[in-house]
């Protein structure tokens, strides 16, 4: 039972992050209808760029703790993030807008190729282990162990979350998103800048990948140029099990997700008797993602959801 | 409708990306051959020799250390001069990257026939080794890998296929031998990347510790691109090992070591060859202390020709991972091959590599009749203050008299970690 809980408490944590990066697809899918394949490559700049700043500010022997370390790599990671989102709808989707939405998605997968290999140039192929800033001291529960990383990251996601619900639904950007998504022209029309709103879409999606990036990489303590790609995926596919352009269905998508994963990968083992083993984890994401195209291709919690309120 | 659609072409690029799976640069093009300038009188030519490594890729710090091995012994012979046939040979080394990769492995080995390569210094992992062998064999081109270790490599029965390092057999053997008489492990999980390294060896180490009396109480898998192992160590946590054996590369061992310590598993933590490096304990961080790793050969230091090779190496190349004075060696064996044959020419040289014997830098170097390293010793290593040091050297001969000084005071420090 303690390894059940055990199990679910990975997969909340795992969760928390997809649930994060989920709402940059989502986010963007709702007002576009353009899935941003390059979301996943900018959580990876996000992680680089923070862990980049981190390094330094311990190579120059500052003696600052850990957590503050950590939130000036953030602080640095953000704002890239948010330019770097603002000039990938600028330079590769603005221009394609009336274009068939084919064209738009290929030019997504090709900027995920390009930044791939900007960051690949920039920060070389080698895996970067990412220095340990806050505590991880084990604390028991239950039975389970929860290290204050893993509080951290589930506490500082949801405050995120519950900020994003609150600029969507209670403010006049929020507002102007909602009205955009429903039918651009006719928001146009009202008097909402639509270049702004959608502007300010990439850019708030990519603080959040930003803040994912660096959670991803100090959760397991290693940073690499491909790391955003399978995550990318993987939230992509939280975005759509949840019922992508429904930020709700992103943020349940993501931690259903992870607590699929999770246990799946726990238990596949067990339950086939070790015809199966844990190298398949990776396949759960794709398997529920299949499922849920072909039974409820509108997710759990369907996108007209958005499109109403 | 049109996102409906939108949608499904999404899903189906999705598949496309999650099948083709990741990893995909292209290798970079072979470095141009240095063109040769001897001094007239003896005609010159250029005899080219492969290497090849993951040089990209999470392997590719061991993949450089590989590579670099190579051209450090390459280099040294060229500014000595080497004769051979009558004529001043300069040798070229064409450095290839297998992205550890066994599909691009085949490929890359493809190439080097093609260059018409006199020999091949490579590959790094058992996976790209073995279905390369195949290539070099059937084009009658030596092959001494310096670092693959899955025994299944030299059992093909290729004459072609040489190896300076103890093989996964000699190391899993030894491995699980002092998991249970020396660690005191009784209950012991094992995982394993998947790969014909990783996986042979955890399968060696399982056959060594099963036959010395301790139980498997669980088996896991994960791949060796993999950064996420909690769900797999929380399963293993609730098995109770005393002792979790991995077998992989470093750059899974890194994050797996601290991912224990977060999840307070509590077990022991040993493994193979592959952890064995400086990348290890960088990745690991806190969590590296008190992990103990195999590896084949004699502690760098204790090398007959180490100390000298260390300091020639980390004077152009930096630190040295693991693997790099295998591939100077298995360099220097091959052209000592050519010389003794007076040729270049695989099959001119070959019967002269299968006699060879001679005092390498990672000691002294004989083959058997497969083509393995004769009598190779296997060392064990516990990181200990941020740093590998070494616990004790089993097997080998007297030759490496230096490595064994004291028998008798090597593991307490192993035991109560």
């Amino acid at each position: 039972m303690d390894i059940f809980l055990q199990q679910l408490v990975n997969g909340v944590v795992l969760g928390a992050i997809y649930a994060l990066v989920a709402l940059g697809y989502t986010m963007v899918y709702g007002i576009l209808g353009l899935i941003n394949f390059a979301h996943g490559e900018v959580v990876m700049i996000g992680a680089m760029v923070a862990l980049t700043v981190i390094q330094l500010l311990l190579a120059s022997g500052v003696p600052l703790p850990g957590p503050v370390v950590a939130a000036i790599g953030l602080a640095a990671a953000i704002p890239t993030c948010m330019l770097l989102g603002f000039a990938i709808e600028r330079v590769a989707y603005r221009p394609l807008r009336e274009a068939p939405r084919l064209a738009a998605l290929i030019t997504a997968i090709g900027m995920s190729i390009v930044l791939q290999n900007v960051a690949m140039i920039i920060w070389g192929r080698r895996y970067h282990s990412v220095p340990s800033l806050l505590p991880v001291t084990p604390h028991q529960f239950a039975g389970a162990t929860i290290t204050d990383l893993q509080i951290f990251i589930v506490l500082l996601a949801a405050l995120i979350m519950a900020g994003l619900l609150y600029l969507v639904h209670r403010t006049r950007l929020g507002r102007a998103m909602r009205a955009t998504s429903q039918n651009p022209e006719v928001a146009g029309l009202m008097g909402v800048n639509i270049n702004t709103v959608i502007s300010m879409t990439f850019i708030i999606g990519s603080a959040l990948a930003a803040v994912a990036g660096l959670m991803v990489s100090a959760y397991y303590g290693v940073a690499h140029y491909v790391m955003g790609f399978m995550l990318g995926l993987k939230a992509f596919t939280a975005a759509v099990l949840g019922g992508i352009g429904n930020l709700g269905g992103a943020m349940l998508g993501g931690l259903l997700l992870g607590v699929i994963e999770s246990l799946g990968a726990g238990y596949i083992g067990t339950l086939t008797g070790g015809f199966l083993g844990s190298h398949y984890q990776d396949v759960f994401a794709f398997t529920v993602l299949i499922l849920v195209l072909v039974f409820r291709p509108s997710g759990l919690l369907g996108e007209r959801v958005t499109e109403r309120s | 409708m049109q996102r409906r659609r939108v949608l499904g072409i999404g899903f189906a690029l999705t598949l496309a990306f999650a099948l083709s799976g990741c990893g995909r640069e292209t290798p970079p093009p072979p470095p141009p051959a240095p063109k040769a300038e001897a001094p007239k009188p003896p005609p010159a030519v250029t005899v080219k020799i492969g290497s090849v490594a993951p040089l990209t890729g999470p392997q590719s710090h061991l993949g450089k250390d590989n590579d670099n091995g190579a051209k450090l012994a390459i280099d040294e012979l060229n500014a000595k001069g080497v004769m051979i046939g009558g004529a001043k040979v300069t040798f070229a080394l064409v450095s290839e990257d297998d992205q550890a990769d066994p599909k691009t492995g085949t490929i890359v080995a493809q190439k080097l026939v093609d260059a018409k390569v006199a020999g091949v210094i490579g590959h790094l992992n058992s996976g790209t080794t073995i279905p390369a062998s195949k290539i070099y064999h059937d084009a009658g081109i030596v092959q001494i890998s310096p670092s693959a270790t899955n025994p299944k490599y030299t059992e093909q029965g290729y004459k072609s296929a040489f190896r300076v390092m103890a093989n996964d057999v000699q190391q899993g053997k030894v491995l699980g031998e002092y998991a249970v008489a020396r660690m005191g492990a009784k209950r012991i999980a094992i995982i394993d990347d998947r790969t014909a390294y990783g996986q042979g060896l955890a399968d060696e180490f399982e056959k060594a510790a099963k036959a010395a009396g301790a139980t498997i109480v669980g088996r896991e898998y994960t791949s060796d691109k993999a950064t996420d192992f909690r769900s797999i160590l929380t399963s293993v946590k609730g098995k109770k090992p005393d002792l979790l054996f991995y077998g992989g590369m470093d750059a899974q061992a890194g994050p797996m070591a601290s991912q224990m310590k977060a999840l307070a598993v509590g077990s022991k933590f040993l493994a193979g060859d592959g952890v064995q490096s400086p990348e290890f304990i960088k990745l690991a961080g806190a969590a590296a202390e008190g992990v103990v790793a195999s590896s084949p050969g004699v502690p760098l230091d204790k090398m007959p020709g180490g100390k000298g090779f260390t300091e020639r190496f980390t004077a152009k190349y930096g630190q040295v991972q693991i693997y790099a004075p295998f591939a100077y060696d298995a360099t220097m064996t091959l052209v000592e091959a050519m010389i003794k044959a007076n040729s270049t020419d695989p099959a001119r040289y070959l019967p002269e590599l299968a006699k060879m014997s001679r005092q390498g830098v990672t000691g002294p170097i004989t083959f058997d009749e497969k083509g393995d390293l004769r009598n190779g010793p296997i060392t064990l290593y516990l990181v200990k203050d941020g740093k590998w040091s070494t616990i004790e050297t089993v097997g080998g001969l007297a030759a490496a008299p230096a490595a064994a000084p004291a028998p008798e005071k090597p593991a307490p420090a192993a035991e109560k970690k």
